[in-house]
């Protein structure tokens, strides 16, 4: 099949109004709150060196952050915030999506704006404000008539680079649940899906090229004193803002929001779980690519109704628990723990995802391991890779002291990639995942834990505290409870990896449905 | 002279610093004189001048405009009414010719209108082509022309009295003359009250009633050329002989039967 006639550029475009449509909403808020803290910002230290100085020292410092890092941390900062109002005044409000984003991105706006604004004012020349002086207007008229439209030119090009940095850093905003051209890239790296990795980054660049050149004809009017250039920009933009504003404002967002992670197993749930709502008829969406802290605050929040979980990480991140404890045991704990904030455990799915330490087949077997304790022997002289946080969980602090592992080195990589690194013998031993489909893929075999160091990770299906009486909404979800096992979702999984058009989370999750539900 | 200066400054002192800007100088300037205030860089003339529309405000002494203390007086309100034509002409790069002359007028609220008409009046009376440089940005004009319409600026509100800091200073000698001779003759047509700073001496003798001559922050002498001539202060006499010099130098190297 050629590239040009895969079915997922077609399924790229169907999100295309939704994503774009999001993605310009929070980028436009971001940049308007930028300017209209960043411009008086601007004008107010124009004449104080001291003020001006911290003011750029600290936008500086900002933008040092990596974008990531700057939209995660506001989740928890607005949670906070919001939490602290709820005391006090008795309202609180979503510290999910849009806003983090949109507070994120707007602080991220304005270092160019500020520091273009500040060099815009301060390079106009002594003399015309002497001029405006001598004329006789007052500082304000000086300013208004005079300082701000000599300026301009120079603020319209920070604005410019505003523009640019905020459109190409929204797609960052996808993991703190604001939709945007991220959802593309971020859901196509989990799910292998190129075509919509590259998708993704066109249509941001696309975006971005499109406001920057229009902005650029504004700027151009403006330093030419050109009416009609500055003009046809600013239509321009208006209308690039209005044709990707209106197909998302007519459509209503009510119904059931299914949350996901941001790994191709919660892809393909939150897909069957939308179309196991809608099959119900009720009205549902899928909102993918959350990061993992943030998703059960925004449960508990409401900002999403049922997502799956895995009992481990929760016993771990929430109730935060280093003891280990049975499945059925750690499994009857969570829920009562859970249900003190309304949040319903409605089941166990059937399998799990535990952390797991994997190394190919052939290598056990010349070695002679079968278990963690059998690894320990020889993790001397191995080097172990494993994802970004499985370093810093109490896991791999638990494993350590349980077996008294000691490894040659130890690497993080993308989750992903792992399993070709150890199948290639880049690295001797990685910690995967018990449901990933790459294990059967590459004859690799997950290491036996004999001291139960690793916690059970039971995949969960949560409700929101809203949703806690919602018996049809039970009631949809029950075909899919104790279904699972973990042969079908490791297979499911190594579908999902896949990089044509079966491989996708929606053709995926129709497969896993054709096995589960004549259970 | 009449009774009551247009603008007078009684021991009026102004120091940036450690540096004496200007050092108790008592200055009358009669209203419908042209006043010429001469001295090297640094001597505190433009400082002098700017104290009468209190860009710069006096650390010391009072300063009158037609009778009122300056300091009584809305600092806005007082540059207003005092036509001002700066060094290079000061006009806003971003407003046409006609923006540029109208601003006063539009700063005190005069309607759209008459500012049209009275941009008209100015441009004629400064001789410039209204269809040609009307909507002009400044960036078009050549310097003889954009100081034309620093004077119309300056005239915009019906001033009494205009403050020239060396308005023909950066133009080419031709420019210059025919400027400064134009600007007198508005001077005396329109009845104004014109203090006009100039490193030159040629120039202050050709234009104005009278010579303030500054140096180091003090009033060395004030009179008419004719009154300076009979100064004690060498400075002065050394200023007012430039001119001649300059001419019999002049007479040494041309041919005496030359073109001019």
């Amino acid at each position: 099949m050629s590239l040009l006639s895969d079915p997922r550029w077609g399924e790229a475009l169907s999100h295309l109004p939704d994503y774009l449509g999001n993605h310009v909403r929070v980028s436009l808020a971001a940049l308007a709150i930028g300017l209209a803290v960043s411009l008086p910002l601007a004008i107010l230290t124009r004449n104080r060196p001291v003020p001006r100085a911290v003011l750029l020292a600290l936008a500086s410092i900002v933008q040092t952050v990596p974008g990531l890092a700057l939209l995660a941390l506001f989740y928890p900062l607005l949670l906070l915030a919001a939490s602290v109002t709820l005391a006090w005044f008795g309202v609180s409000f979503s510290a999910f999506g849009f806003l983090p984003a949109m507070l994120a991105l707007a602080l991220y706006s304005m270092l160019p704006v500020l520091r273009n604004g500040i060099t815009g004012l301060n390079g106009i020349d002594p003399a015309l404000i002497e001029a405006a002086k001598g004329v006789g207007m007052t500082p304000r008229q000086s300013l208004v008539m005079v300082e701000l439209p000599l300026a301009l030119p120079v603020m319209m090009a920070g604005i410019r680079t505003a523009a640019v940095w905020v459109i190409g850093t929204a797609t960052l905003s996808t993991p703190i649940g604001q939709t945007s051209l991220g959802n593309y890239i971020f859901a196509g790296l989990q799910t292998q899906n190129w075509v919509f990795v590259l998708f993704g980054c066109a249509a941001s660049a696309l975006l971005a090229l499109a406001v920057d050149q229009l902005l650029g004809l504004i700027e151009s009017g403006l330093r030419h004193r050109s009416r009609l250039r500055t003009a046809l920009g600013g239509v321009g933009i208006a209308a690039l803002v209005a044709a990707t504003l209106v197909p998302t404002m007519a459509r209503s967002s009510s119904g059931y929001v299914v949350g996901a992670k941001t790994f191709a197993e919660q892809y393909v749930l939150s897909a069957l779980m939308r179309d196991r709502l809608q099959a119900a008829g009720l009205s549902a969406t899928a909102r993918s690519g959350l990061g993992s802290s943030v998703i059960f605050e925004a449960l508990k929040a409401g900002d999403i109704d049922l997502y799956v979980d895995y009992s481990g990480t929760l016993w771990a991140n929430q109730l935060h628990r280093t003891d280990i404890k049975p499945r059925a045991e750690l499994l009857a704990e969570l829920k009562t723990a859970l249900a003190r904030d309304n949040i319903t455990l409605l089941g166990e799915l059937g399998f799990e995802n535990a952390y797991a330490l994997v190394i190919p087949k052939k290598r056990a077997e010349a070695l002679g391991i079968r278990s963690i304790a059998d690894l320990a022997a020889h993790a001397s002289t191995l080097s172990i890779a494993g994802d970004y946080e499985f370093f810093s969980r109490p896991e791999w602090a638990a494993l350590q002291k349980a077996y008294g592992l000691q490894f040659r080195a130890q690497r993080q990589m993308q989750p992903d990639f792992m399993y070709a690194a150890v199948a290639s013998g880049e690295v001797d031993v990685i910690a995967g995942y018990t449901s990933d489909g790459l294990i059967a893929k590459y004859d690799l075999v997950t290491l036996d834990d004999p001291k139960h160091a690793i916690p059970p990770y039971d995949a969960i299906l949560l409700l929101a505290p809203k949703r806690a009486g919602d018996e049809r909404l039970k009631s949809a979800l029950q075909p899919l409870l104790g279904k699972i096992d973990i042969a079908t979702m490791r297979e499911a999984n190594l579908r999902a990896s896949g990089n044509d058009a079966n491989s996708s989370p929606d053709a995926v999750a129709k497969w896993l449905w054709g096995k589960v539900g004549q259970r | 002279m009449p009774s009551k200066p247009a603008i007078s400054y009684q021991k009026v002192t102004r120091s940036f610093g450690s540096l004496k800007a200007v050092d108790h100088v008592s200055l009358d300037v009669a209203e419908g004189e042209f006043l010429a205030i001469v001295g090297g860089s640094g001597s505190g003339k433009t400082t002098l001048l700017r104290l009468a529309n209190r860009l710069i405000e006096a650390d010391a002494g009072t300063i009158t405009v037609e009778g009122e203390n300056v300091q009584d007086v809305d600092p806005v309100a007082l540059r207003r009414r005092i036509g001002y034509v700066f060094q290079s002409g000061g006009l806003f790069p971003h407003l046409s010719v006609a923006d540029n002359i109208g601003i006063t007028p539009r700063l005190l609220g005069e309607p759209a209108n008459a500012i049209a008409m009275r941009v008209d009046e100015l441009l004629e009376l400064v001789q410039l082509d209204r269809t040609a440089h009307r909507d002009r940005l400044p960036e078009a004009l050549s310097g003889g022309q954009r100081q034309r319409v620093g004077v119309a600026r300056a005239l915009a509100a019906r001033p009494r009295i205009v403050l020239m800091d060396e308005p023909f200073g950066a133009l080419d000698p031709l420019t210059r003359d025919a400027l400064g001779d134009d600007y007198h003759s508005l001077h005396r047509k329109l009845g104004l009250t014109t203090v006009m700073i100039t490193h030159d001496m040629t120039e202050a003798i050709l234009l104005a009633d009278r010579i303030a001559v500054m140096r180091g922050g003090r009033l060395l002498a004030q009179g008419t050329p004719a009154e300076l001539s009979n100064s004690s202060e060498a400075y002065v006499l050394e200023l007012l002989r430039t001119p001649r010099r300059q001419v019999e130098r002049l007479n040494a190297l041309l041919p005496a039967s030359g073109a001019a």
